[in-house]
């Protein structure tokens, strides 16, 4: 227990990622259940705007904030320093304060539901309801006089802070501790995506921060930077929030793609077609990813010139896209293609990452956007991003990487299973939403009328999304069969090329007996240039130091809910005591004897 | 330490933070600038910005650079007695300027203008309150410094720790220079 509560393994940490991360993907799965059970039919079954309000913006928040990204950081903390050759990350003890502030987050903005009692509220539930984007004035004092809206500023203040200190880290880790030989142009492609996302992570979140900043200013000491009556203008959030939301969406899918373009070679027996391409398009979404934030704006009446630039902006970031999905398509052909559970969920990838490609495309266009603006069509193409790419992306990644991180292999079998269900109940959930948002059909509205004529559809997005729930339980089955029953890993489960499948499954504390040697892309592949690198020792040769563990990543943690618990019941005794907590644990942290 | 740029990761990772900070700064100079001219009550900033006072708080924090390169030369050559000397004018320059930054905000309130008064108030307050709680952490950090070198403690081994702030350092001064011309200067 106290070596979890202090470890600085990047391994442990990845672990913890994962874990923490999963239940939130579960709580952000209910919250899909109760919108959909509530759609299934007109008029509902009985929840009620106020809680359904809530479902939606919490299913959003978590799914986006406390599943998504940190499934995202489970893989960068295990994975990165093994692909790229290191001991550990740059700096270990941040990367636990990263988790740790990543969970405290977590579970302050879930405390929400419970809360209620503590404001006086007339119901146990004080969740966020104002959309996981937040738009003023919705959001304003005046029209959220609850806790509602202040759980979620502060809570998403609080993630942000977790999300920066791992991005400047895993910045200095992939730049800085690569083993000898490890170019920048022989990183495995996850690698290289984890580095774009990281510079995209600190340079979106301050402006968030700031845009988060002055609503709580807005709300806790009334000045007026989104309050009309005080000449504010609602618009500047939703240009700050966007300017922050569009990278953002970047930073939840170019891991997928990394992690697909470590699937797909491997399992086609070919090196990646296009490495360079594929790393360049990476980097080049990641510039453009800011220059087309005002498309989620055309419906404000930005004017022609505004519109006309951020329409030709979106249609253009689609081409380094595009070249992405050709040179995964042109990795397969011509391979030795084994379908295992991993490889299906990157075929499924591709598949439904064009769907919602295309449909992301269609709304490039302002005047195809007014029709789709908040309608069932936008959820539409959300979800085939979101889950059909990103969530795709990420199991074909637990597949893929499990063997590596607990030694065992996730039942076949099960993971067929549990592919076919997902894949089925996804287009079953959300295909539907295109036809019933250009219907008319609007998104974040609790009941529908029978004449609107989107029942049926509503049926079969419903029975698609409990059957995603069926695919969820199957893949913890799973999980849980692998603990003791699972086929052991070996190195090398799957002849993978790249240096994590040189160590053992699971890897040492130190990783690599001796540090690696690189001297191609795939290090553990024989070409036509050189032969695959030798076995590493079974011993280390010489003793390897492995750091010990260290509070003080937790203490510093614990006083940012502190922090907000205090701004939330307006004690400011409680935030002097938030404060020096994370100072004494600041300067205990700087001066402890550790060394990395 | 694999070090593959050839960069302390300590001064790697600082510069991506500074790198953070821009954008930090840069939403925070952005909302000023969206909002200058929109307030719908007075005081304007005409009336009440102050530049002879606040050029001598510019000049002051620009010194304070200058001490920082002293007193970062002073340590790395191991002449201690020159770098506790400058690291604590370096500390004492942030906080004549902090000084001067509540005496400022003091005599608006004193003259009508509040954080809530209008939209001048508040993005004025939230900017420049930004950069002094910058400049109160890089004090704080020097002062650590000091008392370390006091305590024999910091020496050339640790230079590059001093550097660090020195970066810090700089950032935030450069950050006011932008802060200044905008804001005060450009009306």
């Amino acid at each position: 227990m106290k070596s979890w509560l202090t470890t600085t393994d990047h391994k442990r940490i990845g672990m913890l990622y994962f874990w923490t991360a999963l239940v939130f993907f579960l709580i952000g799965g209910l919250e899909a259940l109760v919108i959909r059970a509530q759609l299934a039919r007109p008029e509902g079954i009985g929840v009620s705007a106020e809680i359904y309000n809530q479902m939606f913006t919490m299913h959003g928040t978590t799914m986006v904030f406390l599943a998504l990204m940190p499934l995202s950081a489970a893989f960068f903390n295990y994975i990165v320093p093994l692909q790229i050759g290191a001991r550990d990350v740059a700096f270990p003890r941040l990367n636990a304060f990263s988790y740790w502030v990543f969970l405290l987050g977590g579970l302050f903005l879930n405390a929400s539901f419970v809360a209620g009692p503590l404001f006086g509220a007339a119901h146990l539930s004080v969740a966020p309801d104002a959309g996981w984007f937040g738009y003023a004035n919705l959001t304003s004092r005046q029209f959220s006089p609850g806790p509602n809206i202040d759980f979620w500023v502060l809570g998403l203040l609080i993630l942000g802070i977790a999300s920066l200190a791992a991005g400047f880290n895993f910045i200095v880790t992939i730049l800085n501790m690569r083993a000898p030989g490890m170019k920048l142009m022989r990183l495995p492609v996850f690698s290289w995506m984890t580095l774009v996302t990281q510079f995209i992570v600190i340079t979106a979140f301050p402006v968030i921060t700031v845009a988060l900043v002055l609503l709580m200013f807005d709300r806790f000491f009334g000045t007026h930077f989104f309050v009309p009556a005080g000449g504010g203008d609602p618009i500047l959030w939703q240009h700050l929030f966007w300017l922050f939301g569009h990278p953002e969406v970047y930073i939840l899918i170019l891991p997928a793609m990394g992690i697909i373009s470590e699937v797909l070679p491997t399992f086609s027996r070919k090196p990646l077609f296009g490495y360079t391409v594929v790393v360049y398009s990476g980097v080049l979404i990641g510039f453009m990813g800011w220059g087309v934030w005002s498309h989620h704006m055309f419906a404000v009446g930005l004017g022609p010139i505004a519109d006309s630039v951020f329409s030709a902006t979106t249609m253009l970031i689609a081409v380094p896209t595009g070249v992405k999905i050709f040179n995964w398509i042109g990795t397969m052909w011509g391979g030795q293609l084994r379908f295992t559970t991993a490889m299906l969920f990157a075929v499924g990838f591709i598949a439904m990452f064009i769907i919602g490609g295309l449909s992301g495309v269609s709304h490039a266009s302002p005047p195809a956007d007014l029709q789709q603006t908040d309608t069932y069509y936008v959820v539409a193409h959300i979800h085939y991003v979101l889950f059909g790419g990103t969530m795709l992306g990420l199991f074909a990644g637990m597949y893929y990487w499990w063997p590596k991180m607990t030694g065992r292999r996730l039942s076949e079998t099960l993971g067929k299973w549990h592919f076919w269900l997902t894949f089925v109940g996804m287009n079953l959930s959300f295909f539907p939403m295109h036809f019933s948002g250009l219907l008319g059909m609007p998104r974040r509205i609790y009941t529908y009328g029978a004449e609107l004529g989107v029942t049926r559809l509503n049926e079969i997005s419903t029975a698609g999304a409990f059957l995603l729930g069926v695919a969820v339980l199957v893949f913890l089955v799973n999980l849980w069969r692998t603990r003791t029953r699972g086929e052991p890993a070996g190195n090398d489960p799957w002849q993978g090329a790249t240096l994590e499948w040189a160590t053992t499954s699971p890897p040492p504390v130190y990783n690599f007996t001796v540090l690696p040697r690189v001297e191609s892309r795939l290090p553990l592949w024989a070409t036509e240039h050189h032969g695959a690198m030798a076995p590493l020792p079974a011993t280390p040769p010489a003793p390897i130091h492995v750091p010990g563990g260290s509070w003080w990543p937790l203490v510093t943690a614990l006083g940012l809910p502190l922090i907000a618990v205090a701004a939330l019941s307006h004690q400011l005794w409680l935030a002097l005591a938030g404060v020096a907590v994370v100072i004494a644990g600041i300067y205990r942290w700087a001066y402890e004897p550790f060394e990395a | 330490m694999v070090n593959s740029m050839g960069l302390d990761n300590r001064k790697m990772v600082f510069w991506a933070f500074i790198g953070s900070e821009c954008l930090l700064f840069g939403s925070l100079i952005s909302t000023y600038l969206i909002y200058k001219g929109k307030s719908l009550v007075g005081p304007y900033p005409h009336e009440i910005l102050n530049i002879p006072f606040t050029s001598f708080s510019t000049f002051d924090l620009l010194m304070s650079s200058l001490a920082m390169v002293l007193a970062l030369a002073a340590i790395q050559r191991g002449d201690m007695r020159q770098g506790k000397l400058w690291l604590f004018v370096t500390a004492l320059l942030g906080l004549i300027f902090l000084g001067g930054q509540v005496y400022e905000f003091s005599s608006f309130v004193h003259e009508g203008l509040g954080l809530t008064t209008n939209l001048f108030g508040s993005t004025f307050f939230v900017l420049t309150g930004t950069h002094g709680a910058h400049v109160t952490v890089g004090v704080i950090w020097l002062l650590t410094h000091w008392v370390q070198a006091l305590r024999g403690k910091l020496g050339p081994a640790q230079a590059i720790t001093v550097e660090i702030t020195g970066l810090y350092w700089h950032f935030v001064d450069v950050v006011w220079i932008v802060i200044f011309t905008l804001v005060y200067l450009i009306q």
